[in-house]
């Protein structure tokens, strides 16, 4: 059998040393393949002497495994080969960017004002909108603000020529709703208002969100709780807060509602005033003379209104420095608002 | 308001550091803006006393003196002050002070002499504007005296923010009454004893409009010293107070208007004529002010007129020609009280704020009256002498103001405020803040004090317990309130829900104002009615949009300005167009974009923005209502817009908007190179939604069939599409356009459009037969209707 041993020897070498699928095949053809030289010598065993052919056969079969085998594990490894250096033409540079449009965002006025409208959604208060061009009545009148009246002078108003005005507040808004929907009321009302000034920290149109809530039982006590709360969610972060009685024609209680300064928690800074509190609304219970002007009997029915600057927010909450660039619109700006 | 601390002190005792006096005063609702020192820093200045004055003897404007206060010697003191004279005390800033400004004295020698310091002016020590030599100072101060401990400057003054409705605040003793209640303190006010008249001259006063002015006390003061000056302590208090002093006459009445809030006014007595009436002004009457304005006086304005006419607008402001002069000896003082309603308004409209008319219109106390005139008089005649007439108080009874009784349920007060606030202690802040209560029980009368204007109703009678009894005290509470389910529409939608689909789509949100400049529109939009305002800050806001296309322009322009090659913006807003005189005002959402139609990057090729990506932008906004495939696009001229390039957005004859290219020519003029690409779509009824409603989905197979159809280049996709839609009959599942050729193969005037017809039965397999049978009646028909060719 030395034949045999030295076909093995020589197919083994043959397939260590085959360099890919082609050629490992080829060694198999040659071998195993219907003419293949172990296929032949089985194909011989018939004419050997009964007594030889066992162990010749046997010694053939044993030859026929270890080749299979070794062609098995040589193959199993050339295909990972193949794979790998496929894998391998593959690579892709992972840090190259993605191919498309980026995204946009909205602006620190709207971003602000979406927050504010959902946590007092969630406050069970709907939003209601109305126009900007207003007569006297709804934004004076029957906000308890009768004309040459003083508090008018903490409203300069622009005037169309025939009397009709831009709002100075969204309160006309929360006059509307009480008209139309009558009490109780849980109401916010966003929007642009205007007033005709006009400097470092103070814009002609800036945007306010005003509430109001009226009801049976509805308390001052309320209005702190509602506000506190407010104030907290905006800012994710318990703050100390305090109520200043304050003066508004369309609220009797008033208070301004001052925060824990948020630049320097309270400490003292120049932007509190070294008071280490800053102002964020006003709000008071509504004055009676308003609840008359829609057909709401005081008698009965009690509430609380206030009203906040969504730019004073978006500046406390983002650390904007300067009001006007909320309306010079630099993209450089606007896109620093895109997270989120 | 500014108050000066010592002398709040003085009026009513807290023992209260200045910090808690603010606390306090803020909670209680007298807003505490500031608190600055009532001085400049400096050190080193002393009481001098000028011994002797030399002339220099090398310099004509400056002098040597001895001066007395730095020591025991005398030193000597080089002077340049003209009015410096020996006897004089005057401020001596010793070698070593400091003064405002850092300024530090040291010995020197001027022009051959030593100067062992500096005697100073107020202007230099920041007392005073005044530049005319040294700050004389009263005898009665001790020479060596540390100067700021003789003049009190180690005091603070507070900046009040007092509220429209507290006029009886803007004075020490408002103030103070303030102060007194807050803490529970005696109020100390200065003590006033009337004048004894020591002639019987009288000037006759005549309320005739007696609603508006019910009380006028006068009197006649003659033989006033003109050379007389205010004394140090009155300029200085008037000073911090934020006046300037004028002259003794003027600066008592505006004394005593601080002290009281009582605003008054002094006439030169030889300027007036017969009497004086108190009036509503008479047609075409006309006033020359002190401060040099005339104006024509409205007839619903209070006057004071003598025989001649006005001399003076009632509690606002008084008339040149009788006001007080350089000379003026005999003078006729006006303590008098003003309706509120009689002023207020009236100061504004002549375009004036005056310290008068700014109480008058808040509410004087009007009991006041006489108390303010003594101590007027007695202040005067302290300073100039001067011989005093009876004080005259001229009244009609049945006009004067009341303080009915308000009344006050107890119950009310911890229904509104939300806390228990004890029945005596209740009772007792409304007896600190002067009120009188009567009755008991659930049911108070409360009658307010007369200088209190603001107390009508129960609620302002709540707040004032609540301010005292502090807002501290008011407990946060949730509400018991009813819960309703909000509405969540599916009919509409959302603007929000509009404006994150364009942020993601690399818009950046922009909010411009509503009033634009008038030329730019007038530009954009030739020959619309628009809304102007009749008070503009400038002329750059004088008009309201008519659209919102102005601004995102004008912040185009501020974007390209600083560099930015790539603009994508939207706007959501109102928009104000006038249609007949009449306005409508609707909300809108706009959009502008130019430059590379994508960021600038490594896979795709740069090119710039076009129509089609714009448009593709308003199909996905219309995307969002489930009917974008009834929106058409129906190309028509703008104002504005590229005449080709420009399209009217519609769903079925109700306009939505337009979307196109901003014309070139206005581009040009708006000095914008390429001009961008617009749309602005009303939001109603453009995002009117539709619910979704299930269809079933085809279990059959679909066959695709491609098409290239050439056509002119007038044929529109709309009429391709519909010829057909007509054809395919029903069959037609979706139709792709792959793409449009025009060039070689495609004759001049013609473009070819490539087709994918995707066809399906909802029933049953279609077969190819049937789908080349469909191609075939497409084809036919495209070459009948269109004029059509089929390529390939």
């Amino acid at each position: 059998m030395k034949d045999l041993d030295s076909l093995i020897k020589r197919t083994l070498e043959q397939i260590a040393s085959s360099s890919d699928l082609a050629a490992l095949d080829a060694v198999r053809v040659g071998v195993l393949g219907k003419k293949g030289s172990i296929t032949e010598q089985l194909k011989l065993l018939g004419q050997l002497p009964a007594g030889e052919r066992r162990a010749a056969g046997a010694a053939i079969n044993e030859a026929k495994d270890r080749i299979s085998a070794a062609l098995d594990l040589r193959r199993a490894g050339l295909e990972d080969e193949a794979v790998g250096r496929d894998l391998a033409a593959g690579n892709i540079d992972v840090t190259l960017p993605g191919r498309g449009e980026r995204t946009g965002g909205l602006h620190p006025v709207t971003r602000t004002r979406f927050r504010i409208e959902a946590i007092f959604r969630q406050a069970g208060f709907s939003v209601a909108e109305g126009p900007e061009v207003e007569d006297d009545f709804y934004n004076f009148e029957a906000l308890n603000i009768p004309a040459d009246h003083p508090a008018r002078a903490m409203h300069d108003t622009f005037y169309f020529g025939d009397g009709r005005l831009l709002r100075t507040h969204t309160s006309p808004v929360q006059i509307r709703a009480m008209q139309k929907d009558g009490v109780p009321i849980r109401v916010i009302a966003p929007g642009p208002v205007y007033r005709r000034d006009s400097d470092v920290t103070h814009s002609p149109m800036f945007h306010q969100v005003e509430g109001l809530v009226i009801d049976e039982d509805i308390s001052l006590a309320n209005l702190k709780g509602m506000l506190a709360g407010f104030a907290e969610q905006f800012f994710e972060k318990p703050r100390g807060m305090r109520f200043r009685p304050s003066y508004f024609p369309f609220t009797e209680p008033s208070a301004e509602v001052d925060i824990q300064c948020v630049f320097c928690d309270g400490a003292g800074c120049r932007l509190c005033k070294q008071t280490g509190w800053l102002e964020i609304l006003g709000c008071g219970m509504v004055h009676p003379n308003v609840l008359r002007a829609c057909g709401v009997d005081p008698e009965r029915w009690q509430g609380y209104a206030f009203g906040m600057g969504i730019e004073r927010l978006a500046m406390l909450r983002y650390s904007v420095n300067d009001l006007r660039l909320f309306f010079e619109n630099d993209l450089r700006f606007l896109a620093q608002f895109n997270r989120g | 308001m500014r108050v000066s601390l010592a002398w709040l002190n003085e009026w009513v005792e807290t023992g209260w550091d200045a910090a808690t006096l603010c606390r306090r005063l803020t909670m209680g609702g007298i807003e505490v803006e500031s608190i600055e020192p009532a001085a400049a820093a400096f050190t080193g200045v002393m009481v001098g006393e000028v011994l002797s004055v030399e002339r220099h003897p090398d310099a004509d404007k400056l002098t040597v003196c001895q001066v007395a206060g730095g020591g025991a010697q005398a030193l000597q003191i080089v002077c340049g002050a003209p009015n410096v004279r020996a006897g004089m005390k005057a401020p001596l800033a010793l070698e070593g002070a400091t003064l405002p400004g850092g300024l530090v004295i040291r010995r020197a020698n001027l022009r051959g002499v030593e100067s062992a310091g500096m005697l100073c002016s107020g202007r230099e020590l920041g007392l005073s504007e005044d530049q005319d030599g040294l700050l004389e100072l009263p005898a009665q101060l001790a020479t060596g005296a540390p100067f700021r401990e003789a003049l009190k400057l180690d005091d603070s003054i507070l900046t009040l923010n007092v509220t429209p409705n507290r006029g009886d605040v803007l004075s020490m003793i408002g103030v103070a009454r303030e102060v007194a209640a807050i803490a529970d303190r005696k109020l100390t006010p200065p003590h006033i004893e009337p004048v004894t008249a020591v002639h019987h001259a009288k000037f006759a006063v005549r309320l005739e409009a007696p609603a508006g002015c019910p009380r006028f006390a006068g009197r006649i003061i003659k033989s006033l010293d003109p050379k007389a000056r205010t004394p140090l302590w009155m300029s200085e208090r008037l000073r911090r107070a934020g006046l300037r002093p004028i002259s003794p006459i003027v600066d008592v009445t505006n004394y005593v208007m601080l002290e009281f809030g009582q605003p008054m006014h002094a006439y030169d007595l030889r300027r007036l004529s017969s009497h004086i009436e108190v009036r509503k002004a008479r047609p075409g009457e006309r006033l020359t002010l002190l401060d040099g304005r005339e104006i024509a006086i409205d007839t619903d304005t209070l006057v004071i007129a003598d025989a001649v006419g006005p001399v003076g607008l009632a509690g606002i402001m008084g008339g040149e020609k009788s006001g007080i002069a350089a000379d003026t000896a005999d003078v006729f003082l006006e303590v008098a009280f003003f309706a509120p309603d009689a002023i207020a308004g009236r100061a504004r409209r002549y375009g004036m704020l005056t310290d008068a008319s700014q109480r008058f219109e808040r509410g004087v106390d009007p009991r006041q009256q006489e108390r303010a005139l003594e101590r007027a008089t007695r202040l005067l005649m302290d300073i100039a002498g001067g011989q005093p007439g009876p004080a005259v108080l001229t009244q009609v009874e049945t006009q004067q103001p009341k303080r009915p009784s308000v009344t006050l349920r107890p119950e009310r007060v911890a229904s509104l405020l939300g806390v228990q606030v004890p029945r005596s202690d209740l009772e007792d802040i409304l007896r600190r803040l002067g009120m009188q209560v009567a009755g008991a029980g659930d049911m108070l009368g409360v009658i307010p004090p007369s200088h209190r204007f603001d107390i009508a109703i129960e609620q302002d009678l709540i707040e004032e317990i609540g301010r005292i009894h502090g807002y501290d005290e008011i407990p946060r509470k949730d509400a018991k309130v009813l819960q309703r389910p909000q509405p969540a529409t599916e009919q509409r939608v959302s603007r929000e829900r509009l404006m994150l689909l364009l942020a993601d789509r690399g818009y950046q949100e922009a909010i411009t104002y509503s009033f634009v400049d008038a030329r730019t529109q007038r530009l954009l939009f030739p020959g619309r009615e628009t809304l102007a305002l009749a008070n503009p800050i400038s002329a750059e806001l004088g008009e309201m949009r008519v659209s919102l296309w102005p601004g995102l322009i004008e912040v185009l322009r501020g974007n390209l300005r600083r560099q930015q090659e790539r603009v994508r913006l939207f706007e959501v807003g109102t928009r104000f167009e006038m249609k007949g005189g009449k306005l409508a005002e609707s909300q809108v959402i706009a959009g502008l974009i130019t430059g590379p139609a994508l960021p600038e990057q490594w896979g795709a090729d740069k090119r710039g923005a076009d129509f089609y990506d714009l448009k593709s932008d308003v199909e996905a906004l219309f995307g969002l209502t489930g009917r974008g495939g009834a929106i058409s696009y129906i190309a028509a001229p703008h104002e504005c817009l590229h005449p080709g390039r420009s399209a009217a957005v519609m769903a079925g004859d109700t306009p939505l908007g337009w979307l196109g290219q901003l014309h070139p020519e206005t581009s040009r003029k708006l000095e914008i190179r390429d001009p961008p690409w617009l749309f602005e779509l009303a939001i109603d009824p453009s995002f009117r939604s539709e619910v979704p409603v299930f269809s079933d989905i085809s279990r059959f197979p679909a066959i695709r069939r491609d098409l290239a159809v050439v056509i002119d280049e007038a044929t529109t996709l709309d009429e391709l599409k519909k010829a057909v839609n007509l054809a395919a009959k029903g069959l037609l599942r979706e139709l792709h356009v792959f793409d449009v050729y025009r060039g070689a193969g495609v004759e001049a005037g013609r473009k070819s459009v490539a087709l994918g017809l995707i066809l399906q039965e909802t029933s049953r397999t279609l077969t190819d037969v049937e789908a080349d049978t469909v191609i075939a009646a497409v084809v036919a028909l495209v070459k009948g209707d269109l004029k059509a060719a089929i390529r390939g």
